[in-house]
């Protein structure tokens, strides 16, 4: 009996890396579930005007504005830098403009055009220190989950809560579920992050994480740098997940310490020591796993209007008649035909217009480094862009040189923005152009009016790149790497 | 916010699954102040012609579809973008209740902070409603209060949280309620400070 009742206490004790967020964070809790939580860190974008007219229009003013931190990324102009008065695009340098007024007034601290450290608000406050493991993290951007990557509790959020947190630094929510997928084992060389949350999403769907905060864990993700692991993270809501988190470990540590905004010193080693704690306990039960095999990972695009329609690029375009049921069926048949492709078409032989290799998802050093080691010494046979995650990121990537493998191999090397991710500053993939892409959305019309997306690794994109079809990258980098 | 408790109004079916945020509004509106309206552009890219024009093709625009106030659609309804602008068409454009199997979960949230029902049924009551919308059926009865979905035959229950349910059912702002828990947040900052020393941004040395 009493071992019984240990045992019963012990399981209760057993909690989830995000069992452990969500705990610490609890402002208060009513009966009916909502939670009120605190938040730790809130990033606004030009897209933020609207949570700033709400509060205007209440006369509140920012509660935290310490814990707030503006940065100008969504309509940012990649080509032809320069300072927002002089930005050509009226509503563009409207935008920014609005946004540079805003953190004015309220004193909050604006990552601004023209600051050394401007960039993607994904890539900037992991490269500051800005995000920590045990931290909870929001912003009016649905990636937001790219965070998690450093065992943050980290999620998107719509203007209206943007709105509440400016005001109040807290926000209400019902705890979501918890969900773990691991990847087992090791993936094959050349493969990266963005091809095993392409798996992920093609196994378990656009739906398949609803109301789960997820953790990824296994041997293949621990063996991701933290680059990689945010860009795993940061696709999780492609899989209808709240929020996605990988738990702090010695790789996450190492990339931390030094870092502008975090602790030094001897506090470094004691905050090292709580985030280490964070990893989930090892009977802590999860509501939903998935288990995949790393090794079954193969380079992976995708060819139609969702992320979940992504294959293997030995595969061909499928036919709706193999769709699991009939709504998607019809989904297939409206992807093939908006794509301007045929079933059973090797998707290895499909051509491209245009590339594109940024945006939060995959636009960090490693990802210009591992698209530069297949273009060195090789041209493009379309045209593209290459927009680098932070300025800093671009900084480092012109001390490396790999500015001018992209500039060589006849690309353009623009400036850090959200681009043609989303094309609000006007960085647009012409309607009919089909575009290889290291984005996160190939939803119909997400690059531009008609535009079609091909979404895939950053080599991948450079694959594609050279060959002028999609292709496998790996027959390229032999004798590479 | 306007109380939701009942409605009685023309039901649109939109019979598709995984309808995203972009396809609700295109990125390239999302510049707009809220006061100029945002109905316009609901489903643009889908319901006009490159210049702009309706080409009175989508479910919206047929005329037994004239003013409709709900939308009954299929799983994973609002996926995608975080853009509350999605919301705003809807609302604008005089949607008040959408119902579907399931809801991106930002969309949700973004529904529930503009009185917009989301309202969630089975897979096959959604196919049972969109039939009979297809049949010829208009009118839909929705009663928050009830948790019903009425079309002349039998009522059906839907699935909403009970915070959520609440907050429409009163109109509840939640900045409001929020700002009158401030001892709790104070007190929650207090022991906060203590357990997470290092949650606090050292200023940035870079400048
Ligand atoms: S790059 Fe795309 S997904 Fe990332 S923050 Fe910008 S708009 Fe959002």
């Amino acid at each position: 009996m009493l071992k019984e009742l240990f045992l019963i206490s012990l399981a209760f004790m057993q909690r989830t890396l995000f069992d452990k967020l969500w705990d610490s964070h609890v402002v208060l809790a009513q009966e009916h579930g909502d939670t009120l939580l605190w938040v730790d860190r809130h990033f606004v974008h030009e897209g933020s005007h609207h949570a700033f007219a709400k509060i205007a229009g209440r006369g509140l003013p920012v509660a935290r504005p310490d814990l707030t931190f503006g940065v100008a990324d969504h309509y940012v102009p990649t080509r032809g830098r320069t300072a927002t008065a002089a930005i050509p695009d009226a509503i563009v340098r409207g935008m920014v403009e609005k946004l540079e007024a805003n953190t004015k007034r309220h004193s909050v601290r604006l990552y601004g055009l023209d600051d050394p450290r401007q960039g993607i608000v994904h890539v900037v406050g992991p490269e500051l220190g800005l995000t920590l493991p045990g931290t909870l993290i929001v912003c009016g951007d649905s990636h937001t989950a790219t965070h998690g990557a450093l065992g943050a509790y980290a999620f998107g959020i719509g203007a209206s809560e943007v709105a509440h947190v400016l005001a109040t630094q807290t926000i209400w929510q019902r705890k979501p579920r918890n969900m773990r997928i691991r990847v087992e084992g090791r993936m094959a060389p050349g493969l990266t992050a963005k091809d095993m949350i392409l798996s992920i999403i093609a196994r378990i769907g656009t739906d398949g994480a609803v109301g789960h905060a997820v953790e990824y864990a296994g041997e293949a993700v621990r063996g991701l740098s933290v680059e990689g692991r945010m860009t795993l993270c940061n696709m999780s809501i492609e899989a209808g997940a709240r929020t996605g988190m990988v738990a702090p470990d010695e790789t996450t540590i190492a990339y931390l310490r030094g870092r502008p905004c975090v602790v030094g010193g001897a506090a470094f080693e004691k905050a090292a020591e709580d985030w280490l704690a964070l990893a989930s306990d090892g009977d802590a039960a999860f509501d939903k796993e998935v288990v995949i095999e790393g090794a079954e990972i193969a380079p992976t695009v995708t060819w139609g209007i969702s992320p979940e329609h992504a294959l293997p690029i030995t595969a061909s375009v499928p036919s709706p008649d193999f769709a699991a049921d009939q709504a998607k069926a019809v989904n297939v048949a409206a992807a093939i035909n908006y794509m301007g492709l045929k079933e059973g078409q090797p998707i290895s032989s499909i051509p491209i217009d245009r590339v594109f290799s940024g945006s939060c998802t995959n636009s960090r050093i490693e990802d210009l480094r591992a698209a530069a080691a297949v273009l060195a010494g090789r041209t493009s046979k379309v045209p593209g862009l290459v927009s680098p995650g932070s300025s800093q990121v671009k900084l480092q990537a012109e001390q490396e040189g790999l500015d001018r493998i992209f500039l060589d191999a006849g690309l353009e090397w623009g400036a850090s923005g959200c681009s043609m991710c989303v094309g609000m500053n006007g960085d647009l993939v012409a309607s009919g152009e089909r575009c290889a892409s290291t984005t996160n959305r190939n939803f119909v019309g997400r690059q531009g009016q008609g535009a079609r997306t091909h979404l895939m690794s950053p080599a991948m994109v450079a694959a594609a790149a050279v060959v002028g079809t999609i292709t496998d990258v790996r027959p390229l980098l032999e004798g590479r790497t | 916010m306007e109380p939701f408790t009942t409605l009685t109004a023309v039901a649109c079916p939109i019979p598709w699954v995984d309808v995203d945020t972009d396809r609700i509004v295109p990125a390239r509106f999302m510049s707009t102040p809220r006061s100029e309206g945002y109905g316009q552009f609901l489903f643009h890219d889908f319901r006009r012609t490159r210049d702009g024009k309706l080409s009175m093709t989508h479910p919206l625009d047929r005329p037994e579809r004239k003013g409709a106030q709900i939308i009954v659609a299929k799983r994973n309804f609002g996926c995608g973008s975080s853009r509350e602008a999605a919301v705003y068409a809807l609302v604008d454009f005089g949607i008040r209740c959408v119902i579907a199997p399931s809801f991106g979960e930002i969309f949700a949230g973004n529904a529930l902070s503009n009185g917009l029902l989301a309202a969630r049924v089975t897979e096959q009551q959604a196919e049972d409603l969109l039939d009979e919308l297809a049949a010829g059926g208009r009118d839909l009865t929705v009663d928050l209060e009830m948790r019903t979905i009425s079309n002349g035959r039998g009522p059906i229950r839907f699935d909403i949280d009970p915070a959520a349910r609440l907050r429409l059912l009163n109109g509840w702002d939640d900045v409001a309620m929020t700002l009158s828990f401030s001892e709790q947040i104070a007190a929650f900052q207090a022991r906060d400070a203590a357990a997470r020393g290092w949650a606090r941004p050292v200023a940035d040395r870079g400048g």
